[in-house]
């Protein structure tokens, strides 16, 4: 052990990172969306790698070979369905992480480069997601490539000759479906899993943040030994901080408590995957079941649940470029959070009672817009869809203005429950 | 130990900088130029070959239709890209008609990008005569059928031709703008095109454009 520990810090690092990691001990089940999206990373690319062993990407052999996993390989339909709900799952995790840090004031500072990792993660994940599902080479695989990238096709000048571009082709075909097999299963994944990476390093650097926003690591030499946490903690933070008594290690503390979570968390993946693995054709759409046909467009054309709050928008700007500019600034402006929120208070719980309702409704027009990108297009839907447009933007406007001067209720000095 | 080579290294650069430190600056901003020159030069390829390869741009290439023998009121249909182009030649009267049912019309002056801009007129195309469109319905893809001589009438009271999809019922103009009231909600595409002389089109490239 020693033999290898003074070639590679195996311990150290273990240490450093999870067994003398100063965690916060009020952090709640917000806390284990982290955890989870990590679990499911593992499991994306676990189960990916396997799934490349059957899949072959070429437009005349794709949909053929995605029904040769579903029927003849052998556990083929649980490795798939264990990727596609793993792709929901993915989503949904990431969601509440965010929204964790939406309330709580994760984002501000000093964790501004934190919040933009995650947000990096975000981009790709989503562009992970959508090359991935392509692949299968249905109808919703082409129609929803076909949308997607002719989006492109809206950026003045260089457009169309840039979608021709992407496609590799006049239109989309065989050529994209490979490339896109390529990013999705080699370029993708290496740029999330360095960007996970980063954004634990920058979380480690920075100390997690908890529900009651009281920093737990003080200046040196500022607490009584009283006052100090009795854990042994790595001198990597106790050398330059001193610690309150308002911690716990992360291993094995925050670990089990995630553990739990986990056990739900894979109750509600399992029931899905094994009982429900379309999820009504949310997970997976119905057209998808058809192969893809460049003559034949399926009635309705619908992203992937994740995508749809976003296509909504898209959809409510009677503009092309329009929409897709506001379709982008609705990901820029979660990106600039912490420079759109002035307030010096974090946790919802010690401001301002505008705020807790501006990120309930925030949370209530994300997903209602979701499902008006959702669902077959209405005319109150368009009206609906550009009213809340203005209300996800209104959130960092008003956001903006009240947060300069806002009446927050004192923050406790030390972690209160 | 840091800072203890940080000094050394900070006297040292005190010590020479009368004669070195332009030389030191020109340096590496030359390298980093030169270095930022074979960067662009390596990513040429990765950029390039995404474009189209040889074997999709053969597949994809410009037609060439001869329209010489098309009597006016014929329709001839020839594949581009692996989708049915109608040719049609209009007569002066059937160009008439095509003014008076606009109010009929989903988007009569063509405002959705169904058609290069120089076929956003009433009649859809560059010459008024001849008609080009991709024979696709904007629906769900089917092929609609040509209708003359008073048989569109049977769909589309006091219209005399057009076309008829099939499939789900939805009408077009002999301009190949949607008709109210049917499923497709777009005008039908019309390709890039121009005349390389009075009896030949060249479908897949426009006028101007490379």
């Amino acid at each position: 052990m020693d033999w290898v520990e003074y070639r590679l810090p195996i311990m150290r690092v273990a240490n450093m990172h999870a067994i003398q990691y100063p965690a916060p001990r009020n952090m709640n089940f917000w806390y284990m969306f982290g955890f989870l999206a990590t679990i499911v990373l593992v499991n994306q690319i676990v189960t990916g790698v396997w799934l490349t062993m059957s899949f072959t990407p070429t437009a005349e052999e794709a949909f053929a070979s995605v029904e040769y996993i579903m029927r003849d390989v052998e556990y083929g339909y649980i490795l798939r369905y264990m990727h596609s709900t793993g792709a929901s799952a993915f989503f949904i995790v990431v969601y509440l992480h965010m929204f964790r840090g939406m309330i709580y004031g994760s984002y501000q500072k000093p964790r501004e480069l934190l919040w933009l990792f995650g947000m990096f993660i975000y981009l790709a994940l989503m562009a992970e997601a959508f090359m991935g599902y392509v692949l299968p080479w249905g109808q919703m695989s082409y129609w929803g490539a076909q949308v997607i990238v002719s989006l492109f096709s809206a950026i003045p000048v260089i457009g169309p000759d840039l979608v021709i571009w992407i496609q590799g082709d006049y239109v989309i075909s065989g050529a994209t479906l490979n490339r896109f097999f390529a990013l999705h299963v080699i370029a993708l994944p290496l740029v999330i899993v360095i960007l996970v990476f980063l954004h634990i390093v920058a979380l480690h650097e920075v100390g997690s943040n908890n529900p009651d926003g009281t920093d737990v690591k003080r200046k040196k030499g500022s607490l009584k030994d009283s006052e100090k946490t009795n854990f042994k903690i790595h001198e990597y933070y106790t050398d330059k901080y001193d610690i309150v008594d308002d911690i716990v290690p992360f291993f094995p503390h925050i670990v089990l408590k995630d553990l739990v979570g986990f056990a739900f968390f894979l109750l509600a993946f399992c029931y899905i995957m094994f009982f429900n693995p379309e999820m009504g054709g949310y997970f997976l759409e119905h057209p998808n079941f058809e192969i893809a046909n460049p003559l034949k467009t399926p009635e309705h054309i619908f992203p992937v649940w994740y995508f749809t709050p976003f296509y909504a928008i898209l959809k409510a700007v009677p503009h092309k470029l329009g929409g897709v500019i506001a379709m982008f600034a609705a990901i820029i402006f979660l990106a600039l959070l912490p420079w759109l929120d002035r307030g010096k208070v974090k946790s919802w719980r010690y401001r301002c009672g505008l705020h807790r309702w501006n990120l309930m409704i925030f949370a209530a027009v994300f997903i209602f817009l979701g499902y008006l990108g959702g669902t077959p297009q209405e005319a109150w839907k368009i009206t609906a869809s550009q009213i809340l447009t203005i209300m996800y933007f209104g959130f960092f406007v008003l956001l903006f203005i009240y947060s300069k001067n806002e009446r927050t209720k004192p923050v406790p000095a030390r972690i209160t429950e | 130990m840091s800072n203890v080579s940080l000094d050394a290294h900070d006297s040292s650069e005190t010590e020479n900088q009368p004669t070195n430190s332009n030389r030191r600056r020109f340096l590496t901003v030359a390298t980093s130029v030169v270095g930022g020159v074979g960067v662009v030069g390596a990513a040429v390829p990765f950029i390039a070959s995404w474009n189209p390869s040889i074997k999709a741009k053969a597949a994809g290439a410009d037609i060439e239709a001869d329209i010489s023998k098309i009597e006016p009121g014929q329709l001839i249909r020839v594949i581009w890209r692996s989708k049915p182009v109608w040719i049609a030649r209009r007569t002066p009267e059937l160009l008439a008609s095509l003014l008076t049912h606009d109010d009929q019309l989903k988007d009569p002056n063509s405002d959705e990008e169904q058609q290069p801009e120089f076929a956003k007129n009433s009649y859809r195309s560059l010459k008024e005569e001849y008609l080009v469109l991709v024979g696709i319905c904007t629906h769900l893809g089917c092929s609609p059928q040509h209708l003359k001589d008073g048989a569109f009438a049977e769909y589309v009271e006091g219209v005399e031709e057009g076309f008829f999809c099939p499939c789900h019922g939805s009408k077009f103009d002999m301009a190949g703008r949607v008709f109210e009231n049917v499923p497709a909600g777009l005008n039908l595409v019309v390709p890039p095109y121009m005349f390389i002389d009075d009896n030949t089109i060249l479908i897949g490239s426009e006028e101007g454009a490379a």
